[in-house]
């Protein structure tokens, strides 16, 4: 599945994970912790992401 | 052909050429450098250091302000436009030949310490413009100008400033969480070893926090905090190794004047205002509300719209040139350049910024970022005559 930040349209892919933020390929967005920022902007967390497609 | 009457006129960005007024400013520093090699004149050495304190505040009083928007159309290929980006990268090579030539003038001339002094500030000055440059680039998703912005932080040691800011400040920014957002009632001379050790701590625990993630330890090569201090220590090394160690005082003082700016900055941008808590426990989203602005168009032109700070804080990753000004955003009484000689005099700065913050929040002292140590002298002072003015 595929998230996306509401401010900047940074998308997390659970497919492509977010490795530079330690996130392998294939971590399930249920494993990212609740305080995460988006890299993209730190504007929004985790939990303002939006599910993109499913 | 006669034109469609209904399609928009053209928009022009009337401060395209401008922006070249950042990579013009090591122009004229070099300019300056060179004249004293040749003349062995020793006001030059201080020239940057009055541009700075005295020609850049006389140009914002003098021209004033600027609160053009480019207009929404526009943006999209605003923000394409590579020019605006070569405008950023033409700084730094200037930045690192203008150190490279003040390490040389302080090694082979026989200064007196006072004008070895001016020469490390002007120089110093450059390279925390420099910051500002970093910033920029920084901010950008391109891996050549998030390298480039390390190498820009390189000459004032502050290369965790490309961790710190972005994952750090950005997200706890007008909280008391963050040590780059000043407090009212915290002086500059208070808050600068607060933001100076606050930002090292946090820019080293971020980075620990994800190389834990990923089963390194905090001292991993891949430390981006160690890869850029690694560069400041090439960069110092090579010049020690060429000039002689008699360079190094010239180097310290730079690189601290120079992120002393920074922070002088820091402590304007964001003095007093707080992200209330919501319902859920969290601060609310950073609003336009939370920044302090300026549209005095020198210094803007100077610092690539940083000035439009609120715009920024809501769109980090959108470029200097199509940073916008918004009416409902707090405004500072002058441009960067001359509030910083307001901070660096506290009595100065409380009297005239902490009346904007209590109308800011129309006289409510429970919605401002109070200095913790100075909270009952300062609700003292200030919430009887507010609540006065409310009633």
């Amino acid at each position: 599945m595929r998230y996306r930040c509401p401010n900047c349209d940074h998308v997390y892919d659970e497919a492509q994970g977010e490795p530079h933020d330690g996130f392998p390929p294939g971590t399930a967005w249920s494993l990212i912790p609740e305080d995460w920022s988006c890299p993209g902007c730190a504007v929004r967390d985790k939990v303002d992401f939006e599910v993109l497609d499913t | 052909m006669q034109q469609p009457t209904t399609l928009p006129a053209a928009w022009v960005d009337s401060k395209r050429y401008m922006w070249l007024l950042s990579p013009a400013v090591t122009l004229v520093a070099g300019a300056g450098l060179l004249a004293f090699w040749k003349y062995e004149q020793t006001w030059l050495l201080w020239m940057g250091f009055g541009i700075l304190y005295g020609v850049i505040p006389a140009l914002d009083w003098l021209i004033g302000e600027d609160r053009n928007n480019p207009p929404t159309e526009a943006l999209a290929e605003l923000e394409a436009d590579r020019y605006y980006s070569w405008v950023t990268y033409a700084f730094v090579p200037m930045q690192m030949a203008i150190l490279c030539l003040g390490g040389w003038l302080a090694v082979t001339h026989d200064l007196p310490w006072y004008h070895l002094l001016g020469l490390s500030l002007s120089v110093g000055i450059i390279n925390g413009i420099g910051i500002n440059t970093a910033h920029e680039l920084g901010h950008k998703k391109s891996k050549f100008d998030r390298w480039l912005a390390r190498i820009a932080l390189a000459p004032t040691l502050y290369g965790h400033f490309f961790v710190e800011h972005n994952r750090g400040h950005h997200k706890n920014v007008a909280t008391p969480d963050d040590p780059a957002s000043s407090r009212f009632g915290e002086s500059f001379y208070a808050f600068l070893p607060r933001t100076v050790i606050g930002s090292f701590r946090s820019a080293w625990h971020l980075e620990a926090e994800r190389l834990g993630r990923l089963g390194k330890s905090a001292w991993s090569v891949q430390n981006e905090n160690l890869q850029s201090w690694a560069m400041s220590v090439v960069l110092f090394g090579a010049m020690i190794a060429v000039l002689g160690w008699a360079v190094l005082p010239f180097l310290i003082i730079q690189a601290v004047y120079g992120f002393s700016l920074l922070e002088v900055v820091n402590y304007l941008e964001h003095y007093g205002l707080l992200r209330q808590k919501g319902k859920d426990g969290r601060f609310v989203r950073c609003e336009p509300e939370h920044s302090w602005n300026s549209n005095h168009i020198v210094t803007n032109l100077f610092l690539y719209h940083l000035q439009r700070h609120s715009d920024h804080h809501a769109n980090p990753t959108r470029h200097y040139q199509s940073l916008r000004h918004f009416d409902n955003s707090p405004q500072l009484p002058s441009g960067y350049a001359g509030m910083i000689v307001l901070a660096y005099i506290p009595p100065l700065w409380f009297a005239l910024m902490n009346k904007r913050v209590l109308a800011h929040y129309k006289g409510d002292m429970s919605l401002i970022n109070l200095q913790p140590s100075k909270r009952a002298e300062l609700l003292a002072r200030y919430q009887g005559p507010a609540q006065q003015a409310r009633a």
